[in-house]
This record gives C-alpha cells, sequence and structure tokens, in this order.
C-alpha cells in the first residue's frame, strides 16, 4: 500500500542554538503539507516567545492571520494581523518557563502547490508549570499563487531556537 | 562577531543533501530583517497586551456590578456571554 502521509525532512536543533529552521527543495509531489514543531528559545525574561513562520523566503507584505487565544488558560480572546511580512502568532515556550518543555505547533497547508493564494493552519501550545501559557489556533493566508517550495521558522525577538528544539516536515498524498 | 546560524534542511530526495541539516551563518541583511520583524513582533505584542489587560478590567468590573446589582455600562454588557 502506497504511503499516503510520509516524512519528509526532520531536524533537531544543536547544541549552540539556531536562529532559524529551513526547509528548502520542498518537492511539489504531494497535496498537502504538515510542520510539526516543539520548540524552546533562548530569550530570557518570559515564559513564552514566538516564532515566525514565512513561506518562499517571502518577505512581501501579504500574510493575514486571525487567531482565537489564550495566555493564561481562563479567559479566550481574538485578534487579527493584515498585510505582515510574516505570520508572527506561533507560540514557542521561552526560556522562563519550566526546564525542558517545548511547546507543540502543527501547521498544516493543504493544496501548498494550487494556484490560489495559500490558506493554512496552526494550532499550537506551549507548556509551563505554571499559569502563564499560550494557546493559539491561527488561520493564516499568504496572498500568493506560487508552489510553497520553502517553509522557514525563525526565532522572534533575536532569540534563538533552543537545542532540542525539533521540525518534522510531512508531505500528504490524496492518493 | 560571527552571525547567527539558521539550520537548512533539503527537503528534495534528489538533493545530495537530502534531509542533512546544515548550518549556515545569516548574512548581516538577514539579521537586519530579523531585528525589524523582533520590534514589529514587539510592538504588536504590547499592543495584544494592552487589550487583554483592558478586557479583563472590563470583565472585573462588570462581574463587581452585577453582584453589587450596579447598572453596567455598554462596554462591560459587551463582555458578557449569553
Amino acid at each position: 500500500m502506497a504511503s499516503t502521509y510520509e516524512l519528509i525532512a526532520s531536524v533537531t536543533v544543536g547544541a549552540g542554538g539556531a536562529s532559524s529552521i529551513d526547509f528548502t527543495s520542498i518537492p511539489t509531489t504531494y497535496t498537502d503539507l504538515v510542520v510539526k514543531l516543539n520548540l524552546r528559545n533562548t530569550a530570557t525574561g518570559s515564559p513564552r516567545g514566538w516564532a515566525f513562520v514565512r513561506l518562499n523566503n517571502d518577505s512581501s507584505a501579504i500574510y493575514d492571520e486571525r487567531m482565537v487565544y489564550t495566555t493564561n488558560g481562563t479567559s479566550a480572546a481574538s485578534a487579527s494581523n493584515s498585510n505582515g511580512t510574516e505570520i508572527s502568532w506561533n507560540p514557542v515556550v521561552g526560556a522562563s518557563a519550566t526546564s525542558n518543555t517545548f511547546s507543540n505547533n502543527l501547521i498544516y497547508i493543504p493544496n501548498y502547490t494550487g494556484s490560489s493564494n495559500k490558506s493554512f493552519s496552526i494550532d499550537a501550545v506551549t507548556e509551563n508549570n505554571a499559569t502563564e501559557v499560550a494557546l493559539v489556533m491561527n488561520a493564516c493566508i499568504w496572498r500568493s499563487t506560487s508552489a510553497i517550495n520553502r517553509i522557514t521558522i525563525t526565532g522572534a525577538s533575536s532569540s534563538t531556537l533552543a537545542e532540542y528544539s525539533t521540525g518534522y516536515l510531512y508531505g500528504i498524498k490524496n492518493s | 562577531m560571527t552571525n547567527p546560524t539558521r539550520i537548512e534542511v533539503c527537503a528534495d530526495k534528489s538533493c545530495e543533501n537530502w534531509n542533512v541539516a546544515r548550518e549556515i551563518e545569516l548574512t548581516d541583511a538577514e539579521v537586519a530583517d530579523l531585528e525589524v520583524q523582533a520590534a514589529q513582533a514587539q510592538a504588536d505584542r504590547i499592543a495584544r497586551e494592552a487589550e487583554e489587560q483592558a478586557l479583563a478590567a472590563l470583565k472585573a468590573s462588570a462581574r463587581a456590578k452585577l453582584i453589587a446589582g450596579q447598572p453596567l455600562t455598554e462596554e462591560e454588557a459587551a463582555t458578557i456571554v449569553l
């Protein structure tokens, strides 16, 4: 039976950290893409940080996002960003959070080779043995009709992604 | 002084370095871009957190007024989910 959900590439951040995880030369042979991330950054002072998402290394102001989120687990809110140069609401665990915890992030990109604008979703939650956590469900769009061939996850605020952060890129076929 | 590095992974199976993580030093332009991103993200977060705090204050005020039997403002009433 042919595999319809296939691991394409994976990365584990080594000692010294990294500013970003960059999946390049993504083939066009799949229908959808899934990126699974477990992230922690090195920025001190907060139990949560953020990791930007860019497609095809495109820094044009053509990213929109609409999100529902909570940062304390007791009240939810919604927000939106338009005409951004990247997707910014993708939470990661910060250096002030409980040790050895990482965020769980799932990015689902359907029809990534299609000729329409690219809508995708981010479902992410951070871990912390305290009251401040982040849970974000983010509906995103990259207003480009180009096929996606590169996905870059970059630590925000000049922070680096910490050692043992991981990224897995999967391809899904519809047959 | 060296710039931060990014980890690049080629996802093309025909690529010689397929699934091999390579550490690549950022260019000065990429570092400058990161700093611009970071500044904008920080400004956005500050604005969002201010909105969250304002909403929390409205909810607390609405709750206190309900308990005390006092009239709510329109803003406070809007925080109640029916």
